[in-house]
């Protein structure tokens, strides 16, 4: 089984420096372009290979760049930008690339760089991520001394510049208008679209933002070209995915596999089963903003098209599975805080509806729920779902309510007739952690 | 007043922006590098050398949780509360930070040493719970581990 995004990471020493990256074949896809092909060539390559974007969305990369304006009238500089704000709770996938193979995302931006002929790019990166900011800029200052990046690469008459930027926190960061707008010093509210970044972005110019997954499959597909990516994948959707688990399975990880590869294949097989003493309940399996799957989806394939089918999304592709020794209400009220904490407040629905989400489900938590929550809820799920608000925020914050509403909605009404959490009458612990969130 | 490490620091990051204003971001970062907060005081500098208003400044650095408004202690600690980190009980690791420091979500020490926030997933959910205290990442962090883990930073300036 090939993989070639994960092929060279080994994070027991540290990640290829620029001659180490070169001896495995590292920016050889940069000579090729700027060799032999035209940007619009790269761009029909990358849409026919079928690569979908990695940040969640699971848009044609290809297509994407094909809405940048070309030739002598388009307006410059053009930017690119890598969205490594990774901030959706449970994933941990871009981490990986980052402090992995940081050479491999450089290269990928180049080539799409040259794909839109854009003059700027950055990564944004999170805050957090301390280590891959010390491995990402060393690797940028290699990567210019070697004039991969800089004026006129490997004289080819083109250039492009790179800069790292580190975040100050904030989830909306990682939305691609609001992540324009903090690059450009503002708070993080998402843009009106259209018009689209591709043609009016950062500082009004044309812009690309991709995600790091999707710009390290990049320089594979220029070297191997369109069918050779499509082909190492088990469904529609080209190439390889970097899927992971966590919560309570007996080895949480992170792995490079198929698109296309089974939820019974992950959990049994790549995370080796549930923990012992604990049985799998439901997960989300692309992180926070999706809807629960649950045992009857255990052999639904893990793309775009096939988890949409069984009423959620690939997301981020890394899954947080829920246990039988973790309260369902729990789990979702932790997912709401997060979401009420994380709105950017502004637009009305969001800023006003998820703390009120919170309070219901926090209020279930100590006991004190009413039938009429239930209603409440629906409701909400209804008014913040898509086409409601200005960003999709409000709507990812849905998925996982209304679907643990379908699907247990048992658990919810358990707590209202017993009028006490069910999961934690063994200990007080969470009750008295409840209690202190309020302070 | 802004000093010359601050202006200096600055002033390259307004070189590489179309115009002033677009470097706030970068600006209070390096003045709650030098200083450990942003000020009231801080605020008005800032704004007046980047031709803002403070209230704009202001509007920016609220806006941003890992810029801090108030003051806090020498080294901050964050305790990641999202979704993998709730299943894996990141709530035993706040309780034993609790009785170990006497401090909630927000409070800092009397002794001005640590501050206690909650932080949004820390992206190593593998290893959940985890938690930051500065610079450093704890990973699959036990409840018997915190007090090893505190007091390094004890003696630590
Ligand atoms: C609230 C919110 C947060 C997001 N956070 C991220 C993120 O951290 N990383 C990311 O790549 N995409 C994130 N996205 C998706 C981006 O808006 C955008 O679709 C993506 O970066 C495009 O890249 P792709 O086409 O390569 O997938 C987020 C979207 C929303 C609505
Ligand atoms: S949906 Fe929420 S996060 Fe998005 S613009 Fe509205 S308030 Fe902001």
């Amino acid at each position: 089984m090939e993989r070639p995004l994960t092929k060279h990471i080994d994070l027991n020493r540290p990640p290829l420096n620029l001659k180490e990256y070169e001896q495995v074949g590292g920016y050889e896809a940069v000579r090729k372009v700027l060799k032999g092909m035209t940007p619009v060539e790269v761009q029909k390559l990358v849409q026919d290979s079928n690569l979908k974007g990695r940040g969640g969305a699971g848009f044609n990369t290809g297509l994407k760049w094909s809405f940048v304006p070309m030739g002598p009238e388009a307006l410059h500089p053009k930017y690119i930008i890598a969205n490594a704000d990774e901030m959706e709770p449970g994933t941990f996938k871009d981490r990986l690339l980052l402090e992995g193979n940081p050479h491999q995302l450089i290269e990928g931006m180049i080539l799409s760089a040259y794909a839109i002929q854009a003059d700027i790019s950055y990564i944004f990166l999170r805050w957090a991520y301390k280590k891959a900011a010390i491995l990402i800029r060393k690797s940028i200052a290699e990567a210019y001394e070697a004039g991969y990046l800089g004026q006129n690469i490997l004289g080819s008459k083109w250039g492009l510049e790179m800069h790292l930027h580190t975040g100050v926190g904030r989830y909306m960061c990682g939305e691609e208008t609001a992540l324009l707008n903090a690059l450009e010093g503002k708070r993080a509210t998402p843009r009106a679209k259209p018009p689209f970044p591709q043609v009016s972005g950062l500082f009004g110019k044309p812009t690309i933002v991709n995600n790091v997954e999707t710009f390290c499959c990049v320089p594979h597909i220029i070297n191997n070209g369109a069918d050779w990516f499509k082909g190492l994948s088990k469904s529609e959707d080209g190439g390889t995915k970097l899927y992971g688990v966590s919560g309570r399975v007996k080895k949480p990880g992170c792995w490079e596999l198929p698109m296309g590869v089974t939820m019974r294949e992950l959990i049994e097989v790549h995370a080796g089963g549930m923990q012992d003493g604990y049985e799998f309940k439901g997960a989300l399996p692309g992180g926070a903003s999706t809807d629960f799957l649950t045992t009857e989806h255990w052999d639904v394939k893990m793309d775009f098209k096939s988890v949409a089918a069984a009423g959620s999304r690939l997301g981020t592709g890394t899954m947080v599975v829920l246990d039988d020794a973790t309260c369902p209400v729990g789990f979702v009220h932790n997912l709401q805080h997060f979401f009420a904490q994380e709105s950017c407040g502004w637009c009305t629905p969001c800023r006003e509806g998820l703390p009120w989400v919170e309070k219901i489900l926090l209020n279930m938590e100590k006991g004190h729920g009413r039938m009429e929550d239930l209603e409440l809820l629906d409701m909400h799920t209804k008014m913040l779902g898509p086409g409601n608000t200005f960003c999709a925020l409000a709507p990812g914050a849905m998925e996982p309510l209304q679907s643990a509403l379908k699907y247990f909605r048992d658990d919810f009404v358990r707590h209202i007739v017993e009028g006490k959490c069910p999961w934690h009458t063994a200990t007080e612990t969470p009750k008295r952690f409840a209690e202190s969130l309020m302070v | 007043m802004l000093t010359e490490t601050e202006i200096q620091a600055i002033d390259h990051e307004v070189k590489l922006v179309p115009y002033k204003k677009a470097a706030v971001i970068e600006a209070l970062k390096i003045v709650q590098k030098e200083r450990g907060w942003i000020s009231d005081e801080s605020v008005e500098v800032i704004a007046a050398y980047l031709e803002m208003s403070p209230a704009e400044v202001d509007s920016v650095a609220t806006f941003y949780n890992l810029i801090f408004r108030k003051p806090v202690g020498r080294h901050v600690i964050l305790l990641c509360d999202s979704i993998s980190c709730y299943v894996m009980g990141y709530q035993k690791l706040y309780e034993g930070i609790q009785q170990h420091l006497n401090i909630k979500f927000g409070q800092t020490t009397p002794d001005k040493l640590f501050t206690l926030l909650p932080n949004p997933c820390l992206g190593c959910c593998d290893h959940a719970p985890a938690l930051m205290i500065d610079e450093d990442l704890y990973r699959d962090v036990k409840e018997e581990e915190l007090e090893e883990i505190l007091k390094k930073y004890r003696t630590k300036i």
